[in-house]
């Protein structure tokens, strides 16, 4: 409810009427137009947040209160910490692990999808080599297969070699991502002038010093970029692990918290509350967008490479 | 200005593969090919391994089929043709389409709208939308399909309470015809903002004396964005609706997580997604599943393909 309310607060605070009537008409006409489109755009939020706020309120529940009392407002007894310590010790705190996995393979993958996208990337934009043009259309078209046609076979080639439900199954695959080389294509592009490289070069350092000491520094935020994206794809993702991963104590949050949910489904709340699964959503989300609100300014760079200079 | 068009033209992801001209005079680098596929090296291995490999994988074993009697054989296209006559295939292409014609456009359609909003004068508060509206995509969509999920329901979820409380009859989520305009909103919630922000930053880097000139000649913030603004970032636009149409047709998490809470409304053949991954694991026919997964990845692939050329034909005219 506090939601709506401050809709409407803010929607009629742009009232401008003693001020505005000096002022020209058309300003003041920009005005109420402006908080007409205001008003309504804080709508549209209203919407998009309804979900976060609908889970802040629920994790603050009794699972039967969870039933009883109106979904989205706080019901009389506050019971967070209650749900937040049951989440941790249930199963002998199966959650832990679960967390750290998700934390684990996101922070494996992206390290290394980062480091070998850089490393090509910065091939592709500042050496010329027979294959280039070819080995680079592959990369790029490969962005444009749906995962499917990957995933069951990536299954079955990983059974072979007796990776299946071993982390590798999950962090390997992981850190191949053609869309990092584009971006870090791009990004060199801009970032790696030739000069540089060729000064290095008079001076006599080899290749791998030159992109050690001079490359890599320059290509350090599209570096991170590339790092925060590949790590909340791994955070994210759910096929992957699931179809390759068996045993409870190497899930993801993701799989884990889908686990429990097809076991409050089938068995109606006797196995496990509903409380646990909403408390255990929020709490790994939370740790997401607050590195995400940390790090915005990389999230939008990413972006607009990628749509830009396409 | 021109030239800045042209110079963002090469969006089209396969074509952009322009070798530069300027580093002639260095061609004695280019000699060296040991040192660029080094460095290469250990993406391509990678890439090989957990790209092409399974590609490859999948297509040769789509080619067999397995027998009780007489094990694994060698059936051609056999596979592709009963594929073709699947009405468990079909009819799950068939949500997706509609998925695609009725969400997609909505989506995108919002996203700019927001995007120009967000771009203009009209707007309050922008930072607070550009990171509301964004928020939903950093949320694991599996997180947000079991969120959307409570919602929806009648036992927990806020709009039984509200329907009830006006006397409304309750809205019917998970029923067989709402589920898929259900699975949209979720579709919706999470991208739309996402989208945003991709045509958003689009917009920031349009140099702004062009709408100076506009404006001197008395055009309006529509005739702006009409004329000056959404052409520009058409690029832009173009990867959103490539990007869309991939994800469309590979949905996935939202159904099956759909499935949990209504299973007698999500059929294992819901989306071709979900057909192939019932048909791995539940049934064991994984050579008719990597058939089906193949013919849904050749269908995504005509379609942004498709999609792509007819964008690079119209802007050659």
């Amino acid at each position: 409810m506090a939601i709506t309310e401050d809709m409407s607060v803010a929607a009629n605070v742009p009232a401008p009427e003693q001020s505005s009537q000096q002022r020209h008409k058309q300003q003041r006409k920009g005005w109420t137009g402006q908080s007409l489109v205001t008003a309504m755009m804080l709508v549209c939020l209203v919407y998009f947040l309804l979900p976060l706020f609908w889970l802040i309120v629920s994790a603050t529940k009794t699972n039967s209160e969870l039933f009883s009392s109106f979904g989205l407002w706080f019901a009389p007894d506050f019971h967070l910490f209650n749900n937040v310590g049951d989440l941790f010790t249930y199963d002998g705190g199966i959650y832990t692990t679960w967390l750290g996995n998700t934390i684990y393979y996101a922070g494996c993958s992206a390290l290394g999808a980062s480091l070998l996208a850089t490393l090509a990337g910065y091939v592709f934009a500042r050496f010329r080599f027979p294959g280039r043009t070819v080995v680079f259309a592959i990369i790029l078209g490969s962005i444009m297969v749906p995962n499917t046609a990957l995933a069951i076979p990536l299954y079955l080639l990983l059974s072979k070699i007796g990776l299946i439900d071993t982390p590798l199954a999950v962090i390997l695959p992981s850190m191949v991502s053609p869309f990092g080389v584009f971006l870090m294509r791009v990004y060199a592009d801009q970032a790696v002038p030739e000069e540089l490289l060729d000064a290095g070069r008079v001076d006599g350092a080899g290749e791998l010093r030159i992109f050690w000491s001079i490359a890599l520094r320059l290509l350090t935020p599209g570096f991170v970029t590339v790092l925060l994206f590949s790590f909340v794809g791994t955070w994210n993702n759910y096929f992957l692990p699931l179809l390759v991963l068996s045993d409870p104590n190497n899930f993801p949050v993701t799989v884990g918290l889908e686990n429990w949910n097809s076991l409050a489904a089938t068995f109606g709340g006797s196995q496990i509350l509903f409380t646990q699964i909403i408390t255990g959503s929020l709490v790994s989300i939370a740790l997401l967008v607050a590195g995400f609100l940390f790090l915005q300014r990389y999230w939008q760079n990413g972006l607009s490479f990628g749509s830009l200079k396409g | 200005m021109q030239q800045q068009l042209e110079a963002e033209r090469p969006l089209s992801l396969v074509s952009s593969v322009a070798p530069g001209q300027r580093f002639r005079r260095r061609r004695f680098w280019g000699r060296r090919i040991g040192l660029p596929y080094l460095f290469l090296s250990p993406f391509l291995l990678l890439f090989a391994l957990f790209f092409l490999l399974p590609l490859g994988y999948a297509l040769y074993i789509s080619l067999f089929r397995d027998r009780l009697v007489g094990g694994t054989i060698y059936v051609g296209i056999a596979n592709y043709q009963q594929v073709l006559h699947d009405q468990n295939f079909w009819s799950g292409v068939q949500n997706v389409l509609l998925v695609l014609l009725v969400q997609v456009p909505i989506m995108l359609v919002l996203a700019l709208l927001f995007a120009l909003l967000l771009d203009s004068k009209l707007l309050r508060f922008k930072t607070l939308f550009r990171v509301g509206f964004f928020l939903p995509y950093t949320i694991p969509s599996v997180i947000g399909a079991l969120l959307w999920g409570y919602l929806y329901s009648s036992n927990i979820g806020p709009f039984r309470d509200i329907t009830d409380f006006f006397h409304l009859p309750t809205i019917g989520f998970l029923t067989s015809q709402g589920m898929l305009p259900s699975i949209e909103n979720i579709v919706t919630w999470q991208w739309t903002g996402y989208n945003m922000i991709i045509m958003y930053t689009a917009l920031q880097s349009i140099p702004t004396d062009l709408y100076d000139a506009a404006l001197v000649d008395g055009a309006s913030g529509w005739d702006i964005a009409r004329f000056i603004k959404i052409p520009l970032i058409r690029p832009a636009i173009i990867v959103t609706i490539v990007f869309s149409i991939i994800g469309t047709l590979q949905l996935f998490n939202e159904p099956q997580i759909m499935g949990t809470i209504a299973a007698n409304v999500i059929q294992d053949h819901y989306t071709p997604n979900l057909y192939a991954y019932n048909l791995a694991f539940t049934n064991q026919e994984y050579n008719y599943s990597a058939a089906v997964s193949f013919a849904l990845g050749a269908i995504a692939f005509a379609f942004s393909y498709i999609f792509m050329l007819s964008t690079n034909r119209r802007e050659q005219r």
